[in-house]
């Protein structure tokens, strides 16, 4: 295996220090690196952030099902290009990832794919109808080892049902990721419900469709013990019941996700359906508040909710689009310009929040580990120099639904390495080294 | 005006410029040949995505009387779930030479996605989208207004004039209604009060910037700011059955506060008129007495929409063609 020297880089934003890669682990950090390179290839990081490599709670990879918006390959390389060394592949696909088998297939096509680690998320209850609850054990014993279990897409909405499962997944100690929705205060929304959705007569998503099932959920984690984790929140009072909840001492994890942390509701004004998300882009008042809260660590995790979409989804009428937005190559950075240029938070903790705290969530044990010796080399070489405007078609992912088509931002990635092998250098993709063998071969 | 897609895009000039070529219009329609010849040759797609029999024919007879050529497209039934038929349709009109595309649609924001994706060249017209505009709508309200409101009542000549100073009350479904939006900015764009009555049900949260009062007692509204017009909005009777128990408790219930009755009529000051833009629930929003009334000008604002179409077609398509003028093509 090749040795990398990461050279002039500047870990978590700190104090420059070389960083060694050799045989998968980072072998040495500061003086000891550059005296212990003879053979090694050596990676320019001067002016750049040395982070652990980035892991997303939140990845729609459309693979089974939809691999005319995405398949597993090209939305990990859109995941290695963003920085990312592990995502969560949500189960809404088709089938629905809600047996072993599901998810085994998933776990294994992202492995072959290479790009970074695959880790399936299983559905709480069969084919996300809310009825049953899915065989969460057999998920969590197969060999994809499925710890976050979500009906994302679709709320947990039954009490019961929501309760069984926080209960059911302690025996792994899985979490249950829940999309905060009442469905009932949300028949038929298009959009945030306020003074924009009143003036452009599109039916409205109100907050305290997202802030009552979270306010009852964290009421059922409390009361049955279990841990909780809250999806792309996006409203001030969905960060008071956290915050609340937290210091009462509930075991409950939250997240927000790039486009709520960037964008507001008034982008709606044109119909432009790419700008149609679930939740949907709330007003300022919420995305200041959500910044706050990640700010002061209520808000525990940044994730990309990448949910990618066909042209036929999205060039239509508002009403006709599909909800999401693709996430995977804008999220360090819009996180770069919201919350790190604005000085609200250090590149260490952009690594708790994009890296360590969603492992741990997820309870992966190798990801998000510290940039220290002898831990696995899952890392990030982050220019925060530079500025690109946003270019979709230029980008892995499959689609073109990215809200942030067109803006400048912040910072690009250098240099991604999974377990020591660069899938990313120079800013382009590496294949793997087997990945070779086919293209020639083929 | 290269499009004319909500109320709120309109300056008050450009709004009395519209009711003005629509009284020329009107002018025209008195004389025994009623035909232009300012839109020959020029093709105008009735675009219609929603049944509305009314609003099309009178676009029809819009644009059939400035001689234009009219293609009526109904496209009701095919799959607006899935919004591809918006798109091919609007590229099919395209390539058909369409000058100008008159939409009808049931998704808020859908003449504003045609007039801006490229995917058609004509201007387009916004003939009702979901619960959002209805500009022709609200023109031939205005139009109607101040017909009969301003100046010498009907005869004098009102050119120029807005509606400076006029009250007006809308009573009902505010919630789903694309009239009433439309007429809350224009209006106000015209100099008019507006205050618009409704239970809070069927009035939207956010309504607050409105450029209008709010009030939920429509007996208040009549008596103490005795509205020079008071428009009925229809009430439709599925949203007593809606998820959540219904909008309101019952027909009746509706009626008892919210319907314009006899007595409610009685104390309307004695100019004030009485508006609907059809088609009508008599007995829910408003009574036989009150629609059958003198005072009432529902019939004559199917009229005056044919003048008020001809105008919003006129001054988005004739105005490109060189040499030619209103006043020369009525002499
Ligand atoms: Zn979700």
């Amino acid at each position: 295996m090749t040795t990398y020297l990461i050279r002039g880089g500047r870990p978590y934003g700190e104090d420059v220090a070389d960083v060694l890669v050799r045989d998968g682990v980072v072998a040495a950090i500061g003086p000891d690196a550059a005296a212990g390179a003879d053979e090694a290839v050596v990676v320019d990081a001067d002016g750049c952030v040395v982070l652990p490599g980035l892991v997303d709670l939140h990845t729609h990879l459309r693979e089974p099902g939809r691999e005319d918006a995405e398949t597993i390959e090209t939305g990990t390389r859109a995941a290695a290009l963003g920085g990312f060394t592990a995502v969560h592949a949500m189960a809404n696909t088709s089938p629905v990832a809600d047996t072993a088998g599901v998810v085994e297939q998933v776990w294994r096509i992202g492995r072959d794919s290479g790009w970074v680690d695959v880790h399936p998320v299983g559905a709480v209850s069969v084919g996300l109808a809310g009825e049953h609850l899915a065989e969460l054990g057999a998920m969590a014993d197969s060999a994809a080892h499925v710890r976050v279990f979500s009906d994302d897409g679709k709320c947990v909405h039954d009490p019961v049902l929501m309760r069984r499962a926080l209960e059911y997944v302690k025996a792994f100690d899985g979490v249950i990721a829940q999309h905060s929705q009442d469905p009932r205060l949300t028949e038929g929304s298009q959009m945030h419900e306020g003074e924009i959705s009143a003036q452009l007569g599109l039916a409205g998503w109100p907050s305290v469709a997202e802030e009552a099932i979270i306010a009852r959920d964290v009421l059922l984690a409390d009361h049955v013990g279990s841990r909780l984790h809250v999806c792309h929140l996006s409203t001030a009072g969905s960060v008071e019941i956290i915050r609340w909840a937290k210091a009462r001492g509930i075991d409950v994890t939250a997240e927000a996700t790039p486009h709520h942390l960037g964008l507001t509701d008034d982008l709606v004004r044109g119909y432009d359906p790419v700008f149609k998300v679930n939740p949907p882009l709330r007003t300022a008042a919420d995305v200041e508040a959500v910044r706050a809260g990640v700010a002061d660590g209520t808000i525990d995790i940044v994730a990309t909710d990448h949910a990618p979409h066909t042209v036929e989804d999205k060039d239509c009428e508002w009403a006709a689009a599909a909800f999401g937005m693709t996430g995977l190559e804008t999220a360090l950075p819009v996180v770069q310009l919201t919350l790190v240029d604005t000085g609200r938070l250090s590149w260490r903790d952009v690594a708790r929040t994009m890296s360590e705290a969603p492992a741990r969530i997820g309870r992966v044990t190798d990801q998000g580990r510290p940039v220290a010796v002898g831990e696995p080399a899952n890392l990030l070489v982050w220019d925060p120099r530079s500025t690109r405007v946003v270019d979709p078609t230029a980008q892995a992912t499959m689609s073109t639904n990215s809200p942030f088509r067109g803006r400048e931002l912040p910072g690009h990635t250098v240099a991604t390495f999974l377990r020591g092998r660069p899938t990313v250098l120079d800013g382009r993709l590496v294949p793997a080294p087997t990945s070779h063998l086919q293209e020639e071969e083929s | 005006m290269k499009h004319l897609l909500s109320t709120a895009d309109l300056s008050r000039d450009e709004a009395v410029l519209i009711l003005d070529t629509a009284a020329q219009m009107a002018a025209t329609q008195e004389r025994a040949i009623k035909k232009l010849p300012t839109l020959r040759g020029r093709t105008v797609v009735n675009l219609f995505y929603e049944d509305s029999t009314r609003t099309r024919i009178s676009f029809e007879t819009a644009a059939k009387r400035l001689s234009a050529d009219v293609i009526n497209f109904s496209a009701k039934g095919s799959s607006v779930s899935k919004g591809e038929s918006l798109k091919d349709t609007a590229l099919t009109l395209q390539a058909m030479g369409a000058d100008a595309v008159v939409i009808r649609h049931p998704a808020s924001g859908a003449p504003h996605t045609l007039a801006t994706s490229g995917w058609t060249q004509g201007a387009v017209l916004n003939a009702g989208d979901g619960t959002h505009q209805h500009p022709t709508q609200a023109l031939l309200d205005a139009y109607t207004m101040r017909r009969h409101l301003v100046g010498e009542s009907g005869i004098a000549d009102v050119a120029g004039r807005d509606l400076a100073g006029l009250r007006v009350a809308i009573v009902g479904d505010v919630l789903h209604s694309r009239v009433a939006r439309s007429n809350v900015d224009l209006l106000h764009t015209l100099g008019a009060e507006v205050t618009l009555v409704a239970p809070p049900t069927l009035l939207p949260v956010g309504i607050a910037p409105w450029p209008c009062r709010v009030s939920y007692d429509l007996d208040a509204v009549v008596t103490d700011e005795r509205p020079d017009a008071i428009m009925m909005l229809r009430v439709q009777r599925e949203r007593m059955s809606n998820a959540g128990g219904g909008f309101f408790p019952s027909a009746v219930e509706y009626t008892r506060r919210y319907g314009l009755d006899a007595r409610r009529m009685a104390r309307l000051p004695e100019h004030a008129i009485v508006m609907h833009p059809g088609p009508m629930n008599r007995g829910l929003e408003i009574s036989a007495t009150a629609a059958d009334s003198p005072r009432a000008v529902i019939v004559e604002q199917v009229a005056n929409g044919v003048a008020v179409r001809m105008a919003a077609l006129y001054l988005l398509l004739a105005q490109e063609t060189p040499g030619s003028t209103l006043q020369e093509d009525a002499r």
